[in-house]
């Protein structure tokens, strides 16, 4: 038997080549059983051991939810989702609060490492470890299903004064920071699906980083949906104080499953006077197959708060993955010269549907927005940029530039641009640039004449058309993305 | 070796080509020359494999191999290249990127190992030297913002780095100046040896006053309708492809 079903996994994976990571980990879990009630909001409470503040927040979250419609502005399609069908709560049952890495359970530690993702600290010492692997450290959160199984480099961490850790943890050790923040940027009823995360989130990471800091690495966290039927709300939660400067990274992968997954994570950022945040998102939850079948349902809220003057919060996302992504990084510049920057790749191919933007608030004075959102469709996927610029009428000299380019694969495919521009103050300069292109027969022919496969030519086409958006990623990030867009096109040309 | 027989082609139901015989030996330089429309392009494109060319007959092998049975990046790792009439522009692909991806890409079909980012810095730079073309040429997006001659010089350095075997160069010299058209054509004959030969497709004689060709083709309504050496050039420029052409007839 076993035999047989590797053999139809092998053949599966050649068949349908495109998701490499859509194996599943079998390990005993910790689940609640379906449906979302209030009783189901306590016990997750409980399981977390939270304090009473936080239960009272999730069951007003609760209440609003309830209180809220779906929004179905976006060009997406998709049957309704049964909200009491999925499980809320799904932990692996060894691993619930891990105090060091030996403590993991080694399954969950092979699955991180079959997906590349380094959980073991390695003591990187000059001289000792070959060239070739002197890359810098990066501190990673794992977060598998509904809980974070693993924070590495805290310590070294620690001594700058970063504390970076499960927001779950957070609520223990730090509850007047995570009091003080959460829901400050995104508020418990914002939206249907940012209330929904409020009153069942589960997991994410906290970070916090000291007045004048410098964060001496970059900080990752990996999200993972194991579970059958299972939704992931995680919720991050990060804070810039005055002068300091953080570089997040954020990953995402899950099983090939036939059935929709449910994803509905809440990001706030908070900057303060001169702080930078630049969070950086690679996003390849599993698609769905050629047929549309299975995927994740990517429902996001992602706010940063540029709170205090001259703070920079720059968001940057590549989006190959989901049947369904909904999200709009936004940036509220309240502090005078404060900058929020968005820079986007959304890839579609086969059935899937991104609708994805960005909305840029001004608020304070002489601030400035750019934003850069590079779409890219293939086989019969819509992909829709949907913007919003707003300026208040207190924001003197505000800037915004916008530049929208759609590059379309096939004939079958739709690229959609909906920009929203509100200025109510006469002095903002606000430019909007879009574009739309086909990968050109002539194009291809070139590369091909030169040697180059039909693939590697769509490959080396779409990375040049991103190439404003992948030159803001972290140097090692950029290399992943560049080989994830490679891999997301192969087989949509011809 | 080059070998054409009978080759016939179509686009669009309309016959473009009507039976071409054509041999060019290893190390030779043959110039096609003739009047607009007369599939000088088409000839270039379908020995190249372009999409849109209908081989309705004959065959095209180079060094034995059946060319039209090839797809074109395997064409290019046979050592076929092509420098095109109008090259493309590839946004936000760097030069040297381009150029370095490509020529793995025929190392790796061929079996040859792949050539490292430092090992292709020297020979890009080198080659480009010789071409007196400036070192930012290869940092520059491929052909973006060009101006018409320096696209036909990155022509000539693409082929420089990739050291094809069999060139075909179309039109190569349109729009060029004087010096450019000295430049490109010091690039092809830097590339002439035994192993190397060329077709190279041209309206013009001066271009020949620089490259100058072992054979001259005349290709008229789809067919070669005079073969001769490099003086038959001289007596088109001088009369014209109206009287070769009546003559033929």
């Amino acid at each position: 038997m076993v035999a047989v079903a590797e053999t139809l996994e092998a053949v599966q994976s050649v068949t349908d080549g495109g998701y490499k990571w859509g194996f599943s980990t079998d390990i005993e879990m910790d689940m609640a059983p379906k449906g979302l009630n209030e009783d189901i909001i306590r016990l997750i409470s409980a399981r977390k051991n939270e304090p009473q503040w936080l239960l009272d927040w999730r069951l007003k979250s609760y209440a609003a939810w309830l209180k809220t419609e779906e929004p179905d502005w976006a060009k997406i399609n998709h049957p309704p989702i049964d909200y009491q069908d999925l499980h809320y709560y799904a932990a692996p049952k060894k691993t619930a609060g891990p105090k060091s890495l030996d403590e993991v359970d080694p399954e969950l530690l092979r699955t991180y490492e079959k997906l590349g993702i380094p959980l073991r600290e390695r003591a990187i010492l000059a001289g000792v470890e070959g060239a070739e692997d002197e890359r810098p450290p990066i501190a990673v959160d794992a977060v598998f299903d509904s809980v974070s199984v693993a924070t590495t480099f805290r310590e070294t961490l620690a001594k700058s004064g970063v504390i970076f850790c499960p927001i779950s943890e957070a609520v223990q050790t730090h509850p007047d920071l995570v009091r003080q923040y959460l829901g400050s940027v995104v508020p418990a009823g914002d939206n249907y699906f940012a209330a929904l995360n409020s009153a069942v989130f589960t997991d994410g990471s906290f970070v916090y980083i000291p007045k004048g800091v410098r964060c001496p690495m970059e900080l990752s966290t990996y999200f993972r949906i194991n579970a059958r039927n299972t939704g992931q709300f995680e919720r991050t939660l990060i804070i810039a104080e005055a002068g300091a400067y953080v570089s997040y990274l954020e990953g995402c992968t899950a099983p090939q499953r036939d059935e929709n997954q449910l994803h509905a994570a809440v990001v706030e950022l908070v900057a303060f006077d001169d702080a930078q945040i630049k969070y950086s998102t690679v996003q390849n939850w599993y698609p769905g197959d050629a047929d549309g079948k299975g995927g994740i349902y990517n429902f996001v809220t992602k706010r940063g708060a540029c709170r205090g003057a001259r703070s920079k919060i720059s968001w940057t996302q590549v989006e190959t993955g989901s049947a369904i992504t909904w999200k709009y990084p936004s940036c509220i510049l309240l502090g005078d010269d404060s900058v929020g920057e968005f820079y986007s790749v959304a890839v579609t191919t086969n059935h899937q549907q991104a609708d994805t933007g960005t909305k840029m608030i001004h608020i304070g004075r002489n601030t400035t927005s750019t934003i850069v959102s590079k779409g890219i469709s293939a086989g019969k996927s819509n992909n829709t940029y949907r913007g919003l610029v707003r300026v208040m009428p207190k924001a003197d000299g505000a800037r915004n530039h916008t530049q929208c380019d759609s590059l379309l694969i096939g004939d079958q495919c739709g690229a959609h641009t909906v920009p929203y521009i509100e200025s109510r103050n006469p002095t903002a300069k606000l430019e909007h640039e879009a574009t739309t292109s086909k990968i050109a027969d002539d194009q291809l022919f070139y590369c091909r004449q030169r040697g180059l496969s039909e693939e590697d030519a769509v490959g080396l086409i779409v990375n040049g058309f991103c190439k404003e958006v992948l030159k803001e990623l972290p140097m090692e990030f950029a290399v992943e993305a560049q080989k994830l867009l490679a891999i997301s096109l192969e087989g949509s040309v011809g | 070796m080059l070998e054409i027989k009978n080759l016939t082609a179509k686009i669009d139901d309309k016959d473009i080509l009507k039976g071409i015989n054509l041999v060019v030996p290893d190390g030779e330089v043959h110039a096609i020359m003739g009047p607009n429309g007369s599939g000088k392009s088409t000839l270039s494109y379908v020995l190249s494999g372009r999409d849109g060319y209908e081989v309705t007959g004959g065959s095209a092998t180079f060094d034995g191999q059946d060319l039209l049975d090839m797809e074109p990046e395997a064409r290019a790792a046979a050592g076929l290249f092509l420098a095109f009439q109008y090259p493309v522009e590839l946004p936000g692909v760097n030069n040297a990127n381009f150029l370095r991806t490509a020529l793995n890409a025929q190392r790796r079909a061929r079996g040859e190992a792949e050539i490292d980012a430092v090992g292709f810095l020297k020979l890009s730079r080198a080659a480009a030297k010789r071409l007196s073309m400036p070192d930012d040429m290869l940092k520059r997006n491929v052909n973006v913002g060009f101006s018409g001659g320096e696209k036909k010089r990155n022509e000539v350095l693409q082929m420089a780095v990739l050291q094809p075997k069999l060139a075909i160069l179309d039109e190569t010299d349109s729009g060029l100046d004087i010096d450019a058209l000295k430049i490109v054509s010091d690039g092809v004959n830097a590339l002439r040896g035994p192993n190397f030969s060329a077709l190279v497709i041209t309206h013009y004689q001066r271009l020949l006053d620089h490259i100058v060709p072992d054979r001259v083709h005349v290709l008229a309504g789809g067919r070669i309708i005079r073969s001769g050496g490099p003086e038959l050039a001289h007596l088109l420029e001088a009369e014209g492809y109206a009287a070769v052409v009546a003559e033929a007839a």
